[in-house]
């Protein structure tokens, strides 16, 4: 049958004999061969693909630490790149250094003029951007601000709505002509210097967090925006964003709005994309495979200490991971029992690893102890008994497709891909 | 957040596969075929966006259409818990 070949295989064979006019009795013929050979490019059930993966990943990652390429003086924005770049992404961390978003548009928001309106609706201003020069008072306790009417005006933002924007407490805000004067409301104890910093950050226009945009044409005379902080919610409400492509570089951010199989996908894109751009490349499925390892427990979790080694089931393995005393003291306390179920424990315990040969148990009937029974009865059981005794021994071989022998093997090559 | 922004329909977004739950029938067949149990397949939270727009129950599992390079298309399982 064609459908144990994977979709790509399928198709690829459909094409060639369409191409060569190949029949029916001969096609299947060719489907054989190819079955053959994709289940002979296999990994074996229990082979250790997490190791492997985690070495294919660890190599280009050192020599990453050597040649990082540094864009300096190049226009543009300035995003994390190479190892540290790397880090982020597998560590998991909350926020990247560097957050940007590239934020695609709906056709009929395609051409420049909407983009470049689109992209003045999103980009935050922040009342410091509208202040030519502030002042303080202190004999009357004020902060005066000179406001830059011009681009107040450029940006569609009111004098007189400017005090509705501050929303500090305890303070009366009044504008009068150009100048915006700030009164607390209690005069004693007040530092006027805190308020002053607290006063100009204030969010007046676009969407918070996002500080940078830049529109530019992409290929196939698209016009897109990328930006500099990231804030997906809020983008993607924006009318004219097209909600189907517009993405962030930060899974965490993409998990919250779109859910832990689009987070897998972002981080397989991000890192992949990291290492590429280097002019290193690393094979797809060993990402993917640590993407999925990441996400296997419905939320995404960093590589590490806090993450995947961390939270390993057996006491022993997290023991010889780190914080030693942590977790041995904690198991003696809570009476925790280890199985010895993986491969750092049974290493600790010098025994097999459940791992290719090691993982496979041999399965054989004992005899079974002599009932009373008539003696020809008795004699034909028995002959019966040998027939399926010599038949019985099978290797009991774990599935393929089984998942969780797999996850054991990449918490594996997590722990060893950290040490 | 906005209403536009309650609309959007995240299933229709680049980076999301497609998702589908398993009836009963198809379940015990797929745990049959893989000879596990089902607390072994990996998770998807129950508050999981997805989750939540396809309506999906605790202990179902959801099939994933998921797009790959090299595969061209395979099929993943989650346990929604």
């Amino acid at each position: 049958m064609m459908t144990d070949l994977p979709l790509k295989i399928r198709e690829e064979i459909d094409e060639y004999c369409k191409k060569k006019g190949i029949e029916s009795e001969k096609k299947h013929e060719i489907v054989e061969k190819v079955k053959h050979f994709y289940r002979m490019s296999m990994y074996d059930p229990e082979e250790a693909v997490g190791v492997v993966s985690a070495q294919s990943l660890s190599e280009p990652a050192t020599q990453m630490t050597m040649r990082t390429y540094h864009f300096a003086g190049t226009a543009g924005i300035q995003v994390t790149l190479g190892l540290p770049r790397l880090a982020e992404i597998f560590d998991a961390k909350k926020e990247p250094e560097t957050p940007s978003m590239t934020i695609y548009l709906d056709p009929e928001h395609g051409s420049e003029t909407k983009a470049i309106e689109i992209a003045k609706k999103i980009k935050e201003v922040k009342l410091k951007d509208f202040v030519l020069s502030n002042v303080i008072d202190l004999i009357n306790l004020t902060i005066t601000c000179h406001m830059d009417v011009e681009k107040l005006k450029k940006f569609d933002v009111d004098m007189k709505d400017l005090p509705k924007h501050v929303k500090l407490k305890n303070i009366d805000v009044e504008a009068k002509g150009k100048e915006l004067i700030i009164m607390p409301k209690k005069a004693d104890n007040v530092n006027l210097h805190k308020l002053k910093y607290k006063l100009l950050e204030t969010h007046i226009k676009g969407v918070k967090n996002i500080s940078h945009v830049i529109v530019s044409k992409e290929e196939g005379d698209e016009w897109v925006i990328s930006t500099l902080g990231s804030n997906l919610h809020k983008v993607l409400a924006i009318e004219g964003v097209d909600t189907t492509r517009t993405t962030c570089n930060n899974p965490f951010e993409i998990y919250d709005v779109f859910g832990v199989e689009a987070a897998r996908n972002s981080i397989i894109k991000e890192a992949v994309g990291t290492i590429e751009e280097q002019g290193l490349g690393v094979d797809i499925r060993y990402v993917s495979m640590l993407a999925d390892l990441m996400t296997s427990g419905g939320k995404i979790m960093g590589i590490g200490r806090y993450g995947i080694a961390g939270n390993k089931d057996s006491v022993l393995a997290r023991m010889a991971f780190e914080e030693t005393k942590k977790h041995i003291i904690s198991a003696a306390i809570e009476g925790m029992r280890d199985p010895l179920k993986g491969h750092v424990e049974n290493i600790i315990m010098n025994q097999v690893i459940p791992m290719g040969t090691g993982a496979f148990t041999l399965v054989g009937r004992m005899p079974e102890v002599k009932v009373e029974q008539p003696e020809d009865e008795a004699e034909e059981t028995k002959a019966e008994k040998k027939e399926e005794k010599a038949e019985k021994p099978v290797k009991k071989k774990a599935e393929k497709e089984e998942k969780p022998a797999k996850a054991k093997e990449k918490k594996k090559a997590a722990a060893k891909k950290k040490k | 957040m906005s209403l536009k922004g309650d609309c959007i329909n995240i299933l229709e977004h680049v980076l999301v596969p497609k998702f589908r739950v398993l009836s009963d029938e198809e379940k015990a067949r797929l745990l049959e075929k893989l000879k596990t149990t089902k607390e072994k397949l990996p998770k998807i939270l129950q508050v999981d966006p997805i989750v939540t727009n396809i309506e999906a129950k605790k202990g179902d599992i959801l099939e994933i259409k998921r797009k790959s390079e090299v595969a061209g298309e395979y099929v993943y399982y989650r346990l929604v818990v």
